[in-house]
């Protein structure tokens, strides 16, 4: 049966569009839901997409972690379901506690939008496990609040568990030990900065080095 | 005590702040025979916005009537100019609208905010046409990069740009960013905007069935930007004057994200009548084009208008320019519904008037008739002038001081050293701190971006069918030229979206001048118009619409007339662009055109020489035409790996910066003729490199034949090395390249 992926849309979420592109494209069906949604419509996993939702008033992600539908997200993500933020979506993970950290302003200040490679450094989560450990991607990031933060208590509990999916070759933001991405213990929930999204397609896209994100969750393998 | 329209009556010798408003005595003196009374103070303050230089376009209505006046006669155009944006078809049922608009003196002011209400402005007039906005472009102009001021406005206005851009989640495609000391205290920003819809959801602003209601839905009317128009976009800036800030407005892009969204679904659920946003002159400005482009009148309820600040006085709001407003004109038996879109997308919506058949704009202020105007006369009827024109008692001797006489570089570490100055110079190095602010992969359809000659979008899924577009201007040419300037910078633009492998079909304008009170200004911008209005002609590519900067000096100094031209082209399948990027070690490279020694008003005058005189190069339109119909074929056959047009810094800087973008290295031969610095350096029109992979010579040779396109086999793609070798001239290391071109900007 074609796994089914929510696609959540908040006021000021842009890139819901591409998400549920690229969810097509890996062989998954998009089911777009929306902020004030009260039931996740039964579908099997979640995508918090990129974009400034809310406006990323007060803090980026913090208002859309308050919303209706994120208090089923976090239910189910609880009980196992595959949960993965891109972007805005792993600021919102951050904010509701699902993940640990959080995303500051980049290191120069500046938004930032280009290809980054990063490298695969734990495929066991549900939405990595299509790739080899070690896998090099070509992925674009385009952020103003990407730095990944956590206290310094944390950080060696987070490497020694092996909480880090992904690794900027060359770190963008000073994100700290150069994370792109992170997964909570279970390795149902994820969150990622670089936009696999958008690298889905090579005409319109940065090569199509994200779409394993995307075989991973539908279920395809080699 | 409000000022009402019995008051006004009653008291006609009361002395009104006329002057402070920006109007002439003559303005004045013209409202009250319009009304046969003094106006009211909200009267008053609606004119004065109305009339002013940038809502009325008096200085230049009379020589832009020429734009329709010489359109091509090929139904390209569904909507002209007089609406929001103009509107063309692409074919399949499908329209594009596309429209450039400046917001050069706020950006001065307050870069940040100035440039983001620019976009924010830009996008909301393609809305306002019914179509889904797809992509932006920005033209920015700044002083020279080492001027004192560059950086708080380069800075200022590209994150300005980036964040209100990409909070909308629409990519930046490219643009332009050029620097010259004329623009220190007068930098241009424009912004282009381009969108799509079907033909059948096309909307337009005219009011016209009594009854409807008048909705205002958005943000709630603050104090910001009152008189933005009259005073800021309309006055030469003095620097004693005391500060405008409080003239700039404030953007919120989410705001505005939401006024898309809701938007589209009342137009497209078929539950909007009118609509028009509310930009400059704000709500004076709708209602009052709203009223005058329908066919009745309007009565409004001011005091209904949701306010931000309680304390604000009817003149005020009718002045006030707060962003993310729209105004949509509603059939009653619609509003629940449209009510509720407004709700699902927590946008404010108010009904604050209704359409009557009264002819007559009549807004009140808690039930007192503040205004009672024909709003033809606010709207479209206003003071038109015919200015004096002079050309510059100095423009021969500009002519006739021709770069020919300048040292040129003769050997080929001369012309080396030249050419590694032109590629790190601001105007020529990489731009990629700048456009790296800017999300070009959202909405997933972005086929070019910048540093490709054009930016383009894919529109039609199912079908592939996408539009290029190019934003060009050239200071320097219009300043030698304004006529064969302004059809230079048509020309480039147009030549930019044939690259791509795209058929140009439409132009839009930005014409940014000095003051329309000096002749000689005056002089250059009826030139430029002309120039403009007849290479569109000849290019059959109709002038869609358009904005006028004027006041765009310092003092007695004007900038450089700059018009930046923006032109659309139509791909059937994306997939078959070009891309200025090769890959085929082998590929031979090929140079379309003829080259003449033509330096006058050359990059390579102003970076090595700092000289401006001389003629701009001659412009053969047929010629340009012929490369752009090569190109078309070019890519309709898959014939072509890569192509570039050849523009700013000539021949010698378009293959430099094939080679960076490309990575791998060139190896040219070229006759001894071509090889001198006044052809490698030349800027002669209606030229291109095209990179033609092994099975495609045959095929490219017999279309160039054909067509009679003189073409020039000058190299190849080099299996080993990445560098750019001119055999018996030059050799440049990719390192080489790479430094040049990643030359800081501005210095630190």
């Amino acid at each position: 049966m074609t796994t089914r992926v929510g696609i959540i849309t908040f006021p000021g979420t842009l890139d819901d569009r591409d998400a549920a592109t690229a969810v097509a494209l890996g062989g998954a069906q998009a089911v777009p839901l929306w902020h004030k949604d009260t039931n996740l419509n039964g579908v099997d996993a979640v995508i918090l997409p990129g974009g400034f939702s809310y406006g990323d008033y007060l803090r980026a992600g913090a208002l859309a972690s308050m919303s209706p539908i994120m208090q089923q997200v976090i239910k189910a993500a609880d009980q196992g379901m595959p949960v993965l933020g891109i972007c805005n979506g792993f600021q919102m993970l951050c904010e509701t506690g699902l993940l640990p950290g959080a995303l500051t302003r980049n290191k120069d200040l500046h938004f930032i939008c280009r290809p980054e490679l990063i490298t695969i450094t734990n495929n066991k989560t549900a939405w990595t496990n299509f790739f080899q450990p070690g896998a090099e991607l070509l992925i674009p990031v385009k952020n103003g609040e990407g730095c990944y933060q956590v206290s310094p208590e944390s950080l060696p509990e987070i490497e020694a568990k092996g909480l880090v999916v992904a690794r900027y070759n060359n770190n963008p933001n000073g994100s700290m030990n150069d994370i792109a991405a992170i997964t909570n213990e279970a390795g149902n929930v994820v969150g990622i900065m670089p936009h696999p999204e958008h690298a889905v397609d090579g005409l319109v896209g940065a090569g199509v080095d994200g779409l394993g994100f995307f075989w991973s969750i539908a279920g395809v393998t080699v | 005590m409000v000022d009402t329209v019995s008051n006004a009556a009653n008291s006609p010798a009361l002395n009104q702040p006329w002057q402070k408003l920006g109007l002439k005595e003559d303005e004045y003196q013209r409202i009250k025979d319009i009304l046969g009374r003094r106006p009211t103070s909200a009267e008053l303050a609606m004119y004065s916005v109305m009339w002013s230089e940038h809502c009325s376009y008096k200085s230049s209505k009379v020589h832009l009537k020429q734009f329709g006046e010489k359109t091509p006669d090929n139904n390209v155009l569904l909507v002209g100019i007089g609406e929001n944006a103009g509107v063309v078809d692409i074919g399949d049922g499908w329209a594009v609208t596309f429209k450039v608009e400046s917001h050069n003196h706020p950006s001065f002011i307050e870069p940040y905010q100035g440039a983001a209400t620019g976009v924010g402005g830009i996008v909301r007039d393609i809305l306002a046409m019914g179509a889904r906005p797809l992509a932006v472009m920005d033209s920015l102009r700044f002083g020279a990069a080492d001027a004192a001021d560059t950086a708080r406005v380069l800075n200022g206005a590209v994150a300005g740009i980036g964040g209100y851009g990409n909070s909308l989640g629409l990519p930046n495609i490219g643009g332009e960013t050029v620097f010259h000391e004329s623009y220190a205290g007068n930098p241009l920003v424009n912004a282009l905007c381009v969108g799509a819809m079907k033909h059948d959801q096309i909307l337009k602003s005219g009011a016209n069935e009594v009854g409807d209601l008048v909705l205002l839905y958005g943000a709630a009317t603050g104090g910001d930007g009152i008189g933005g128009v009259s005073v800021l976009a309309s006055e030469v800036f003095d620097e004693a004057a005391p500060s405008a800030r409080p003239s700039v407005q404030v953007g919120d892009p989410f705001m505005e994200k939401l006024l898309i969204e809701a938007t589209l679904e009342m137009a497209r659920a078929g539950l909007i009548e009118a609509i028009q946003d509310l930009g400059g002159a704000g709500l004076s400005c709708a209602t009052s084009e709203m009223a005058s482009n329908g066919s009745g009148g309007m009565r409004v309820q001011l005091d209904t208008v949701p306010l931000r600040d309680a304390s604000l006085s009817p003149e005020e709001i009718l002045m006030s320019e707060s962003q993310e407003r729209m105004c949509a004109i509603v059939d009653p038996v619609n509003l629940d519904q449209v009510l509720a879109i407004c709700e699902k997308w927590d946008l404010t919506a108010t009904v604050i008037g209704e359409v009557t058949d009264t002819n007559k704009l009549e807004i009140y202020w808690h039930d007192e008739l503040i205004v009672d105007v024909p709003p033809q006369t606010v709207a479209h009827e206003g003071p038109v002038y015919n200015r004096p024109m002079q050309r510059p008692a100095n423009q021969d001797e500009l002519i006739a001081d021709s770069a020919a006489k300048l040292a040129m570089p003769t050997t080929g570490a001369e012309i080396k050293a030249d050419l590694l100055k032109l590629l790190s110079h601001a105007n020529l190095a990489d731009k990629f701190g700048i456009t790296e602010q800017y999300d070009k992969y959202v909405r997933g359809d972005t086929v070019l971006s910048a540093p490709d000659d054009a930016g383009m979008v894919r529109i039609d899924r199912k079908t592939g069918k996408g539009v290029a577009l190019a934003l060009d201007g050239n200071g320097r040419f219009c300043k030698l030229d304004p006529y064969l300037g302004a059809q230079l910078n048509l020309a480039e633009a147009y030549r930019n979206v044939a690259m791509s492998g795209a058929t140009p079909i439409a132009v839009t304008n930005c014409l940014n001048f000095g003051s329309p009170e000096d002749p000689a200004v005056m002089w250059q911008f009826a030139e430029a118009v002309s120039g403009l209005a007849d290479a569109a002609l000849e290019f059959g590519t109709p002038v869609t619409g358009g904005n006028v900067s004027f006041y765009n000096q310092t003092g007695e100094i004007a900038i450089l007339p700059t018009p930046v031209i923006g032109v659309l082209g139509v791909i059937e399948e994306v997939g078959k662009r070009i891309t200025r990027v090769y890959s085929n070690p082998g590929s031979k490279v090929y140079l379309l055109g003829e080259t003449r020694a033509e330096i006058d008003g050359s990059t390579w005058a102003e970076i090595i020489h700092n000289h401006l005189g001389g003629v701009p190069p001659k412009l053969d339109i047929t010629a340009e035409k012929l490369l752009a119909r090569c190109m078309r074929n070019f890519a309709a056959y898959g014939i072509a790996e890569a192509a570039h047009d050849i523009s700013d810094g000539g021949l010698l800087t378009a293959l430099a910066e094939m080679v960076y973008d490309s990575g791998i290295g060139m190896k040219i031969e070229i006759s001894q003729e071509l090889a001198a610095g006044a052809m490698l350096f030349s800027e002669s029109a209606s030229r291109a490199i095209v990179v033609v992979p092994e099975n495609g010579i045959t095929a490219f040779n017999q279309l160039c034949e054909q067509l009679e396109q003189p073409v020039t086999l000058i190299g190849e793609i080099s299996a080993e090395g990445a560098g750019l070798e001119i055999t018996g001239l030059l050799e440049l290391s990719y390192q080489e390249l790479t430094a040049a071109f990643q030359t800081p900007l501005l210095p630190h």
